[in-house]
């Protein structure tokens, strides 16, 4: 009997114990992290056509050498919030609602191809870079666009909501060079439109272009062309003012990028084959984010 | 909610040597042309195809029933998708298409997708107005010695066109809200523009307010000109009047 009894103290300390200890760590989390541990979810962002930073695959699997980071990220927020069991619940977006389904709450992470600008930065928050891209054109060999001085009097398609679409109209503002823009909903569609000969030439990323190029039937007809135009870093996006989470995804990241482990998803991602159909994007690690895998940072650039 | 209201920056000079008030105004035109032309095409063209409908001859009503079934039963972004991106490659003068201005092609397909769409919902609104009427109607004309043409002319269409006019309204006020999907293929209508001002201003809240009072105002100009045609066409001593 009093051997029992002194059994149920222990356990009732115990159990006292533990929820003391939940309680202060509750208490400890805020924003998203708070967020995730109260609703037991984690909800990542995803890119449809986002070749190979973040897109979908062969039976519906969401893949790429960003949504790799974000994996392991949300490892990371499964020990934060100490729930091995987290949903993680997978939403496609695109370039256009990106920003605003950020800001209302629907994602609490996307790590795809999203440029960190200083006018984004007004409205949600970046993470260490993934990467480093470049905009150029994408064009058939034998349209004859070899620069951008060549584009005026021709249709370039852009993809809507993008930072090459702004920096094209914003070009054509300031240089009132007559150059008739296209913009359309997804990368795969800007392509279509290349590929029919609506446009000349298809402005962008130059690694989603390389992508897109790589996965096209007559991809022997098309070339990456001219100066590159642009010059952004890549970065997960996350809520702003919501430091304890950005603290972890910055040190998930820096832990990736420093190890070693960023270098080898590199080669995985930009110079393997990689699904659907095993192309290949020929594209090795280029000194810049050789650099930046050693000094991880969340600069604009 | 604690936000900050911001709204001058519809004053403040947007890319293009205007104001970002001048986006919502040129992306309203757009709305506005594009429906109101795909309005009219749904309209002359749902009539023939709600008078086929009713027509004692098996072909006709075979094929406008077909059209309705087909253009109803697909979805209005894949008929648009299909309009613009599959039209021009299968249509034997596509290349000429694809030849002229970028944008007038996105306003083509646009304006051809939303006025064959509204045309097959036109055509069941017309058909019901003439199958509300008593058998007796057309009979009577027949019996009149009228010819078929004649009895539609004369009697059944006169009727029937009044009858429909309240539920015409509301395809009169879809067309409109219908017409976002333009923005999907690239023209800059009145939603395009929303997402394109949440991108420049980084003011979606306001954005999507000014975009949505003029859908609201739209409307509201739809539905008062279309009552004024309602009570103008009002048949004396018939439902209500």
């Amino acid at each position: 009997m009093n051997f029992s009894i002194r059994h149920v103290a222990v356990s009732l300390a115990a159990c006292a114990t533990v929820l003391l200890a939940t309680t202060v760590m509750a208490q400890e989390l805020t924003g998203t992290l708070k967020k995730v541990k109260d609703d037991g979810v984690m909800v990542l962002g995803h890119r449809d056509s986002s070749m190979p930073y973040s897109y979908v695959a062969q039976g519906n699997e969401v893949v790429g050498y960003s949504h790799e980071f974000a994996v392991k990220i949300v490892e990371q927020v499964k020990k934060a919030v100490g729930n091995p069991n987290l949903t993680v619940r997978l939403v496609p977006i695109n370039a256009q609602n990106r920003i605003t389904l950020m800001q209302n709450g629907t994602i609490d992470l996307e790590c795809g191809g999203t440029s960190n600008t200083a006018e984004r930065r007004k409205q949600v928050e970046f993470s260490n870079s993934l990467s480093i891209t470049q905009a150029r054109l994408l064009t058939r060999k034998d349209s004859g666009v070899k620069e951008f001085s060549d584009l005026p009097n021709k249709t370039v398609v852009v993809t809507a909501g993008t930072t090459s679409e702004r920096f094209l109209r914003d070009y054509i503002d300031k240089t009132r060079a007559p150059i008739t823009i296209v913009s359309a909903k997804d990368h795969a569609q800007s392509f279509i439109l290349l590929q029919s000969g609506r446009a000349a030439a298809f402005f962008m990323d130059s690694d989603v272009l390389a992508a897109t190029m790589a996965r096209a039937r007559d991809s022997a007809d098309y070339v990456i062309t001219g100066t590159p135009q642009t010059h952004e870093a890549i970065a997960c996006m996350l809520r702003r003012d919501d430091p304890a989470f950005k603290t972890l995804v910055d040190r998930t990241i820096a832990g990736i990028e420093t190890s070693g482990e960023a270098a080898k998803m590199w080669r995985k991602w930009f110079d393997s084959p990689i699904p659907p159909n095993g192309i290949q994007l020929k594209l090795p690690l280029p000194d810049e984010i050789r650099d930046l895998f050693a000094k991880p940072n969340d600069k604009t650039l | 909610m604690s936000y900050d209201w911001h709204w001058r920056v519809f004053l403040e000079p947007a890319p293009g040597h205007v104001r970002y008030l001048d986006w919502v105004f040129s992306g309203l035109k757009i709305t506005l042309t594009l429906g109101l032309a795909a309005w009219l095409i749904a309209l002359v063209l749902g009539a023939v195809l709600g008078v086929m409908r009713t027509l004692p001859n098996r072909t006709l009503q075979g094929f406008a029933a077909s059209y309705v079934e087909l253009f109803r039963n697909v979805p209005l972004i894949v008929q648009l998708f299909i309009w613009y991106f599959v039209g021009p490659e299968v249509l034997p003068f596509g290349d000429a298409v694809k030849k002229i201005d970028p944008v007038a092609q996105q306003y083509l397909a646009a304006t051809l997708c939303l006025g064959t769409y509204t045309a097959a919902r036109v055509c069941e609104q017309v058909r019901g107005g003439i199958m509300s009427l008593p058998r007796g109607q057309r009979e009577a004309g027949q019996a009149l010695g009228m010819t078929l043409a004649q009895t539609y002319r004369s009697v059944l269409l006169p009727m029937a066109l009044r009858i429909v006019v309240p539920p015409l309204t509301s395809e009169f006020l879809n067309v409109f809200k219908n017409s976002a999907v333009a923005s999907t293929v690239g023209l800059l209508e009145l939603a395009a523009q929303g997402r394109q001002l949440v991108d420049y201003t980084s003011r979606p809240y306001e954005s999507f307010i000014a975009i949505t009072l003029m859908y609201i105002l739209v409307n509201a100009v739809v539905m008062l000109l279309m009552r004024f045609v309602e009570l103008r066409a009002r048949v004396p001593g018939y439902i209500g009047g």
